[in-house]
This record gives C-alpha cells, sequence and structure tokens, in this order.
C-alpha cells in the first residue's frame, strides 16, 4: 500500500506539474525514479516534521501540491501545530501520506504506534482524513486527491493486504461503499479492518446471520448520507478501526447518530484499541489480538448486539 | 538616535490602534517599525490594488504578535482603508490579534504561533526558484520566537536549497514576555549561530533607516546562501516609559491617560 501511494505520487507528478514529494529521511531509493527523472520536485529534507510541514505550507501556498510522507506517528503528533494552523487554517492542498496506520510497526514498540492520529486529524477543521483498505483503493484515492482542494490525511496500512475492494465500486472521497450488503447486522469499519469485517460478517453468515460491511475509507468528511440509510435498515452495528476507541471512526459514527438519529445509538457497539498504551511489541497481528481487535471478537460483538435488539 | 518624522507618525497610527482596541502587542510592535518601514518605503515589491500579483516579494511577520506595525504599514500603502485599523480586534475585524492570510489583503501567512514564518517562507522562496520567478521573501522573527526548535530546522533547509531570495530579519530586542533573553534562552553569539546554520549574516541598527536601507539594497548578501540580518532593536522603541520594560509586551486596560502620554512622546 505505501509503495502503491509512493508510486502513484510519481504518476500524479508525471501528469500534473504542481505535485511535489517531501519526505523525512526515508529508507534509501524511495522513488528513485522520480527523483531522477524529477529531482527539482523530489526533496527529501531531514527529520524535521515541523519544518516540513511549513514548507509545504509555504509550497501549497503558491500553486504546488505536495505530497509529504513519513511514519505516521511523527506526521501527526510532532508537527501537530504546523498541520492544524499552516495546513488546516490556511485550507492548503498539502497531502499527508502517514505510514503505519495503527499496530503496524508493533516490534518497534509505543513510541512508533499511531493509534490515535485519527483522532487527531479529525479534530481539526478542513482537514480531511482517509484510510483506505488495500492497494487497489490506494490507488483510486491517490487519483482523487489531485482535485481535492483541502489538507488531506491518508493513513496507510501494512502493504500486501489481500485485495478487497473493486474497481466498480469508484472512489470518491467522502462516500462510503457498501463492500457487503447488510442483513441483520452491519459492520461500519475503516482502512484494513475492512478486510477483518468482512472475515467476521462470512464467520456469522455460516451461523445464518446476515451482516453487511459498511467501508468507511473516508472517516472525515463522515458519509453521514450512508449512515442515515443503512442504520436504520438494521438491528445491529459494529464499529471496527485500528486505533484507540477515543474519538475514531466509533465516536465519528455515535456522534452523528447523537445529533441525527438518536434513536440509533443503542444498536452501535464500537470495536477499537484500549485506551492505554501497548506493553506488547511482536507484531501487527499479535498486537491485534493483545487488542481484542479481532475477526472473532467482531463476530461476537455483533452476536452480541443481535441479541439485545 | 532621533525618530524620523514617518516614523514617528507610524508610532501615532499604531497608538491610535491601541486607543481604538484597548489593547495590542506594543512593545513588540514598536521594535519594528523602521525595520518595516524601510522594507515597505524602499525595498519590497507589491501592488496593493493587486494584492495577489505572482511577482510580489512576499513579506511574512513570523512574529505575528507585531501586527500592530504590520496593519499600519499595509493601511498606509493602501492594502486596506486607514480607518479600518480602528476595528482592531472587534468581533467582525479582520484585524485580529494576530494576522490571518486571506483575511486581510498583504498579509502573506497567518502567524501567531511562534516559529512556523520561516518555514512558510523557506517553501515561498523554493517556489519562486522552482518557477524561476525573481521575487524575494523576507521573514521577520521576534527574538524570543527563535527558542523554537522548527526554526533551526528551517534554517538548515533554507541553507541546503541555496535560497539567496530568502532573508531572516531578526528583532533582536533582547526581551522576551518574561525578562530578558539573556535569562530566559540566552541566543548569544546569535550572528554566529546563523552563519553556522550557513546564512550570510549582518548584525544592523534597527532603528537606523539609513543603515537598514542600505543593507537591504546589498541583498543577496550571497548569491549562494540565504540571509540572516540581525536588526538590533528596543521594545517599545519610541516611548522612554516603555523602551526595554518587559511589561510593555503587552499592554490592556490601557486609560485616556496613558494614551495621551504616548501621543506626546510622538510629536
Amino acid at each position: 500500500m505505501r509503495k502503491t501511494s509512493l508510486d502513484c505520487v510519481y504518476e500524479l507528478a508525471k501528469a500534473d506539474p504542481r505535485v511535489v514529494f517531501i519526505g523525512s529521511d526515508l529508507g534509501p531509493g524511495v522513488l528513485a525514479g522520480m527523483k531522477q527523472e524529477m529531482p527539482e520536485r523530489f526533496f527529501m529534507e531531514g527529520i524535521a516534521e515541523q519544518h516540513i510541514i511549513g514548507m509545504a505550507a509555504g509550497l501549497a501556498m503558491n500553486g504546488f501540491m505536495p505530497y509529504v510522507n513519513t511514519i505516521a506517528t511523527f506526521l501527526t503528533r510532532r508537527c501537530y501545530e504546523q498541520i492544524a494552523l499552516d495546513l488546516c487554517l490556511q485550507d492548503l492542498p498539502v497531502r499527508l501520506i502517514a505510514n503505519g496506520g495503527g499496530g503496524v510497526y508493533a516490534p518497534l514498540g509505543p513510541t512508533h504506534l499511531a493509534v490515535e492520529d485519527i483522532a487527531i486529524m479529525r479534530a481539526l477543521p478542513n482537514m480531511t482524513v482517509v484510510a483506505p483498505c488495500d492497494a487497489q483503493e490506494m490507488r483510486r484515492l491517490m487519483a482523487a486527491t489531485i482535485d481535492w482542494p483541502h489538507p488531506i490525511y491518508i493513513r496507510l496500512g501494512k502493504g500486501g493486504e489481500p485485495v478487497v475492494s473493486t474497481p466498480d465500486a469508484g472512489f470518491e472521497i467522502g462516500k462510503a461503499i457498501l463492500m457487503r450488503q447488510p442483513g441483520s447486522g452491519l459492520f461500519v469499519s475503516t482502512g484494513v479492518m475492512t478486510q477483518l469485517a468482512l472475515k467476521a460478517a462470512e464467520q456469522l453468515q455460516a451461523e445464518n446471520i446476515p451482516c453487511g460491511v459498511l467501508h468507511m475509507h473516508t472517516v472525515k468528511p463522515l458519509d453521514g448520507a450512508a449512515l442515515d440509510h443503512w442504520l436504520p435498515r438494521v438491528d445491529g452495528v459494529v464499529t471496527v478501526e485500528e486505533h484507540t476507541r477515543i474519538g475514531g471512526l466509533g465516536s465519528a459514527v455515535l456522534e452523528h447518530c447523537s445529533d441525527h438519529m438518536p434513536t440509533q445509538v443503542a444498536k452501535i457497539a464500537r470495536i477499537g484499541l484500549p485506551d492505554r498504551f501497548a506493553t506488547e511489541y511482536g507484531n501487527q497481528d499479535t498486537l491485534l489480538s493483545y487488542w481484542g481487535v479481532t475477526v472473532d471478537a467482531m463476530a461476537q460483538a455483533m452476536r452480541r448486539q443481535l441479541s439485545r435488539a | 538616535m532621533n525618530l524620523s518624522p514617518r516614523s514617528k507618525a507610524l508610532r501615532r497610527d499604531i497608538v491610535g490602534i491601541l486607543e481604538a482596541g484597548g489593547k495590542g502587542h506594543i512593545g513588540a510592535a514598536l521594535s519594528t517599525v523602521e525595520v518595516m518601514q524601510v522594507l515597505y518605503d524602499s525595498f519590497l515589491r507589491f501592488r496593493p490594488a493587486q494584492p495577489d500579483w505572482v511577482d510580489r516579494d512576499r513579506f511574512i511577520l513570523s512574529k505575528g504578535h507585531g501586527c500592530l506595525t504590520l496593519y499600519v504599514m499595509l493601511a498606509d500603502k493602501g492594502f486596506f482603508p486607514k480607518e479600518e485599523l480602528l476595528t482592531f480586534c472587534a468581533p467582525d475585524s479582520r484585524l485580529g490579534g494576530h494576522p490571518e492570510w486571506g483575511k486581510l489583503p498583504g498579509v502573506e501567512a497567518t502567524t501567531g504561533a511562534l516559529g512556523h514564518g520561516l518555514s512558510i517562507g523557506m517553501g515561498m522562496a523554493l517556489a519562486a526558484k522552482m518557477r524561476k520567478q525573481d521575487y524575494r521573501v523576507v521573514v521577520l522573527t521576534g527574538d524570543g520566537e527563535i527558542n523554537e526548535g522548527s526554526v533551526w530546522e528551517a534554517a538548515m533547509s533554507a541553507a541546503k536549497h541555496k535560497l539567496s531570495n530568502l532573508t531572516v530579519m531578526v528583532d533582536y530586542n533582547k526581551l522576551q514576555s518574561y525578562g530578558p533573553t539573556s535569562e530566559v534562552l540566552s541566543l548569544d553569539p546569535l550572528a554566529d549561530k546563523w552563519r553556522s546554520f550557513g546564512f550570510a549574516v549582518e548584525e544592523v541598527d534597527g532603528h537606523d533607516l539609513g543603515a537598514l536601507q542600505s543593507l537591504c539594497a546589498r541583498l543577496p548578501l550571497d548569491q549562494a546562501k540565504p540571509t540572516a540580518i540581525i536588526c538590533h532593536t528596543i521594545k517599545g522603541k519610541g516611548l522612554p516609559f516603555a523602551e526595554g520594560v518587559a511589561e510593555w509586551h503587552h499592554r490592556s486596560g490601557l486609560k485616556a491617560q496613558d494614551i495621551a502620554a504616548m501621543y506626546a512622546c510622538l510629536q
């Protein structure tokens, strides 16, 4: 997914002279082709995230469209004020490509785990927050970024995930994709968690509990219309995210329901990360188990919701 | 050094804003009057009737709290009507306690949080080089402001790209909010710091119009480096009771006699 997103930056840059790439201190050879072909639009500016965001703002204020890439934690926490003021307050078309959302960097420990990035990015006016579910969807997302006039935070998964998205579903920023038709239950998921939600739905189907999956690749702006349409049609809803339960997708869904259809709130259970720093390493899968973000937990949460209906 | 009639007039306009708005960062504004006066009177290229002219020079007031002087200069140049100065900090004013891009013509970046302006200016200067435009970027920082590490990130990056079209001017009045910069977080040797970060450096009396003018006329100091100009200034310059007094960094609740005393100094 990461390679795809960066390959897309290169492709976009070939077609659009506004596109520039800014990395911090990425791995050797990143976007080597772009660097060779258009060195004037390839920047590796060092471990200086605050500056990089301001620099991107200055470029964007003069007609460029910077795509900025580094590890998600450093692209969000370290330079939050620059993102808030330079990018969001000034509402500039800068794209933040964040490596390793959630537990991707499990062995590196809690310093490298981006588990509240969606919450803090979502809290900023004018910011768009997108988490695609696979590399193919990433490709469609990247194509859509070129015409989006606002800052975008793009959360990447580990990469190598199976492709579950389909081209015919299209891709529009802010428009959720129904990946599986709901029955009595509906999973609402974002990022690569949609893959797990689809498995949970399969598992429940085997028990004759039909469940759908609504893939919210865009957490902000939230597709309230999709929620308005689907939630009243099901008996149980489980939101799924690889992110703290504070402020992410589940919170966004609850906020929308509280504001617009409070009778739906009781249907909703949220799967996400507990409010504590990780104390284990391992890999992404073992961390997800440690956090209780598993296919079994999703299925169990849905059974519980439906039994209450 | 005596203030020029124009420097006094600009200061009277600043006091006028204070009088109307009842508050403001007065000390931090008064130290920058001559610097901005020289920039706007004799250095920067701009078109007030066309504030987004693509080839204009960009001036970023990175120490956004010094906006009283910026507002006075922009009004003086005709970017907006002078009477609008008196709306400072009113609910629907375009002139807030810190300047905002897109709100007021002539403001090139939203500043207020410190340590942002040089990075933004670096991006603008880089954009000029990429587009082969000849506009210049001037960023005015405070001295306390450059406590921020982001400033030094930006400095390294500007030097890396040899942005000779970028000039940072430091309003070195040696007094930050709490007290002397030498006590809060010493900046010295300041010229050597900028030099070691890859800048061509000059120091100047930031209230000496002639010295500022001749220095600006020499920009860039080095065709392969960004420039840093350390402007030695006096916080509260022009008001003897405010000069070098930390309490005058920001004032509110000013009474009629306070305002009258300020005007009296500036006749």
